[in-house]
């Protein structure tokens, strides 16, 4: 038995090992210091095991500023098409971006993240279609922590709302009410973008009423 | 690899100068190098003394003011805005930087690093041009505006270096102008629709011959002297006075005084030969001379954006702080402000309903809540405010609401860019749960008043202190006869009310120091606003809700007017009133200073005469709330 999981440990590409080695005593940073990555996905559908992503977009960004030169943007090679959500976010099969296969983005995102902090639109969307990309490749999942903007949302809303606050808020419901342009919805770097300036809007919110704390902001 | 962000930022980049002048693929390897910042209100980009950074800034959303410090006091140049770009002159001139830059408002900007900048224009002549002539102005300009604009205003002492009498004098440039063969009533029309008190006549040259006034009007018209349909050259005042364009503001205002007139053309040449290029009117002198209620009112009154709002309220700053200054008496500063808060909020409704693709269906009023509702705020604070539409049938409800949802958001949007932050609690006309029709505005109230709950008494203190800021005041009137008839059976609601008002203790601690905040990150602040003038806001709206009293909505006028209705106790309510006035003036005083709420005092500024001062309005604070305990037998309440 033990002798199996040795042999699995190894079989992991160099790259996977490189993306762990990035958790191995990780310091508590104060949260302006720390390195946090919006990401977004396109994908074919919403069906975890038939559908496939399409493309990430990604930015990262440390105390509110964000390098537009440190943005990631991957479109992948698929099989799997869907007419439907085409019309969405507009990734034809046969489009002329640069694509790349499923493991060549999975390497770069990999490297590219680090141990960030993930802030996410529906994070755990977003994460089950990443880690069942993982697995295909045969590799682990994420191992970073993930902040999803819809639940950091109700957190910021005054106490006397929380009675009726939603479940559910749509990217586009969040622009509305925090004043953000909706400039490149649906391309997922145009929504990364968006998330990421979203996030910082909820935490400055959050931030007026109390000093942050992680466990609060990472908490349920 | 493919970029869509710097895509869209370069999209951005190419609608404003200097960038429209750089061609798409360079403007590309610009915006690859960007860096795009959130800055909430109030945060810093950079600092007077400040190494200059490797990069200059852009607006992409929000306002960034730039200012100097003027002795303790922030003094604005500049208000940045959407497109405009700012933190060059230091990169250029490689110094530090001479500005403070923070954001005024929730802000977006990008940072762009001159060094990719420099090689990609390094050759263009009309970028250079520009950059050059962004030198000359800007918020290069050394310091405008108000700063020592206090000379010639009522009731203000010379008190300060006169340098804007010597600056070039502010005039209108596209003056409303007839022509010769005009008659009297179009002119007069002309003169109406452009809010106006005077109009040029001038020849097919465009040379200025002869000027009408209101005063003409009045004399010529209004006395049956001359018919309406008069030729205007028959009545104008002819010939008229010119000044060159370059004409210092002390300049323009010995000419009037001079000839006794109220309005300078400015032609070309400065003489009546040539062509009109503007008019330098008496209240042009007096804005740029400054701090003039009057002349703040008109300039809001005729505010076609909200960037001249703006800069119409933050003039209103400056006068308060020279009636501070000057020991006004706060209940007549309090007046102005609130005259000139109100002003803003009609303004900012006027402006939204153009932008409505109709006209309000049905009527409406605007309410102010809180401190505004109350009249009695004088810094900017949030907005807090609601609105009350007609009773309408069924079919027609949906529509309705939806038409005023969207009127409020846009002005609450405005009110924001204005200076006045959204309300955290989303107290606002925008939001849905407070924008209703009158019938339900007094369901609500009356929920409040016979149900009372925590929620309840945390949203009383806000709307039960309303104030009709626009439209038709019956409403307010229905929502008071509304309240007052149902408290008569609600003696509950006054308990909770009442406990409320008494849960923060007076601020008189054991060994008679201040009990400093503890909680939070101001530990060395003193919140002088939940602490002080909260307690003593909210035990004169429940004392004057208890006598149903209308009308009086000024925590000070509300002790005054129970001191008068009781003469008993009179003594302690002149004192609260006094100590009302007091901590208010305190509290607006810390806020000048430090250019925000003033909420938080820092007790180690304080001079050991301010303390005893601040402590010696404590001391009705605890009388009051004892006065409450009692009255409202609150005792096993608690």
């Amino acid at each position: 038995m033990i002798s199996w999981f040795k042999k699995r440990k190894k079989d992991y590409p160099e790259f996977w090992l490189d993306y762990l080695e990035h958790f191995k005593d990780i310091k508590k940073t104060p949260i302006n210091e720390t390195r946090f990555v919006a990401f977004d996905t396109e994908t074919t559908g919403f069906d975890r095991k038939k559908d496939r992503i399409l493309s990430i977009g990604a930015v990262a960004f440390v105390n509110k500023r964000i390098p537009v030169n440190q943005s990631l943007e991957l479109y992948l090679e698929q099989d799997i098409f869907n007419p439907e959500t085409v019309k969405i976010h507009e990734i034809m099969k046969s489009s002329d971006f640069v694509k790349i296969s499923e493991l060549e983005a999975i390497k770069v995102f990999l490297d590219y993240i680090k141990n960030a902090i993930l802030v996410a639109h529906h994070a755990n969307f977003d994460k089950t279609m990443m880690n069942e990309m993982l697995s295909r490749n045969g590799l682990g999942k994420l191992k970073n922590k993930f902040i999803d903007t819809g639940v950091l949302y109700n957190k910021s809303k005054h106490k006397i709302y929380q009675e009726n606050l939603k479940e559910h808020y749509y990217l586009d419901d969040l622009c509305e009410e925090l004043n953000v342009p909706k400039v490149d919805r649906h391309t997922a770097n145009g929504d990364a973008l968006i998330t990421a300036i979203v996030f910082l809007k909820i935490l400055a919110r959050l931030d007026k009423r109390k000093n942050l704390k992680w466990s609060y902001l990472l908490g349920k | 690899m493919k970029n869509s962000i710097a895509e869209r930022v370069a999209e951005f980049l190419k609608r404003y100068p200097p960038f429209n002048l750089i061609n798409a693929a360079s403007l590309l390897l610009i915006a690859e190098q960007v860096s795009i910042i959130y800055l909430e209100k109030g945060d810093t980009i950079f600092k007077n003394g400040d190494i200059n950074h490797d990069c200059f800034y852009v607006v992409r959303d929000g306002a960034i003011s730039l200012y100097y410090k003027n002795g303790d006091v922030n003094e604005i140049t500049n208000i940045h805005d959407t497109g405009d770009l700012f933190g060059l002159r230091a990169l250029i001139a490689k110094t530090p930087y001479h500005l403070n830059a923070t954001a005024n408002e929730e802000s977006i900007i990008y940072a762009i690093p001159i060094s990719i900048f420099q090689s990609v224009t390094d050759k263009s002549v009309n970028i250079q041009k520009y950059l050059i002539t962004a030198f000359a102005s800007n918020d290069y300009t050394p310091y405008t505006s108000e700063q020592a604009g206090k000379i010639f205003v009522d009731y203000i002492p010379s008190n300060s270096q006169d340098v804007v009498s010597f600056q070039t004098a502010n005039y209108t440039k596209a003056p409303i102008t007839c022509s010769t063969s005009s008659t009297l009533k179009s002119a007069a029309k002309k003169m109406c629709a452009h809010k106006i008190g005077c109009i040029i006549v001038i020849d097919t040259y465009k040379k200025p011959v002869g000027i009408i006034t209101n005063s003409d009007i009045k004399n010529k018209i209004a006395t049956g002297l001359f018919p309406i349909e008069t030729k205007v050259t028959q009545i104008m005042s002819s010939p008229v006075i010119t000044a060159k364009k370059d004409l210092t503001v002390a300049d323009g205002q010995l000419q009037m005084i001079k000839n006794s007139i109220g309005h300078l053309c400015i032609t070309k040449d400065g003489t009546v030969n040539s062509k009109l290029i503007g008019v330098l009117t008496h209240h042009d002198v007096l804005t740029s001379l400054g701090n003039n209620p009057t002349a703040i009112l008109k300039d809001i009154k005729r505010a076609k954006r909200t960037k001249k709002l703006r800069a119409a309220r933050h003039k209103a700053n400056g006068l308060l702080k020279s009636y501070l200054e000057q020991n006004i008496p706060l209940s007549h500063i309090i007046k102005i402000i609130s005259q000139i808060n109100d002003a803003v909020t009609v303004r900012a409704i006027d402006l939204a309903i153009l932008k409505m693709p109709t006209p309000p269906p049905v009527s409406f009023t605007w309410l102010a809540l809180g401190s505004q509702g109350r009249r009695e705020q004088l810094l900017f604070t949030d907005q807090d405010n609601a609105l009350i539409f007609e009773n309408v049938s069924k079919k027609d409800y949906a529509a309705t609401k939806d038409y005023f949802l969207e009127l409020s958001k846009l002005v609450n949007k405005t009110l924001n860019k204005v200076g006045f932050e959204y309300c955290e609690a989303d107290m606002m006309a925008s939001n849905p749960e407070w924008c209703k029709s009158l019938l339900e505005w007094q369901d609500q109230f009356k929920t409040w008043i016979l149900n009372p709950d925590e929620k309840a008494i945390l949203l009383s203190s806000v709307f039960f202190d309303y104030n009709a800021v626009y439209g038709n005041t019956t409403f307010t009137d229905k929502i008071t006869d509304t309240i007052f008839n149902t408290l008569n059976e609600a003696y509950l609601f006054y308990k909770f009310l009442g406990r409320d008002a008494v849960k923060s203790p007076s601020p008189l601690g054991f060994f008679k120091q201040f009990l400093i905040e503890q909680n939070g990150e101001q530990k060395e602040l003193f919140n002088i606003k939940s602490r002080a003038i909260m307690p003593l806001v909210d035990a004169a709206r429940l004392l004057i809700l208890n006598k149903q009293i209308k009308g009086v909505n000024n925590t000070y006028e509300r002790f005054e007017k129970l001191a008068a209705l009781e003469p008993e106790n009179s003594e302690l309510y002149e004192s609260c009133s006094y100590a009302f006035k007091a901590l208010s003036k305190f509290k607006t005083k810390q806020g000048l200073l430090n250019s925000n709420s003033g909420k938080f005092i820092n007790l180690k500024t304080l001079t050991k005469e301010e303390k005893l001062k601040l402590r010696r309005c404590f001391k009705p604070i605890h009388e009051i709330q004892d006065v409450l305990i009692n009255r409202f037998d609150l005792k096993n309440f608690i």
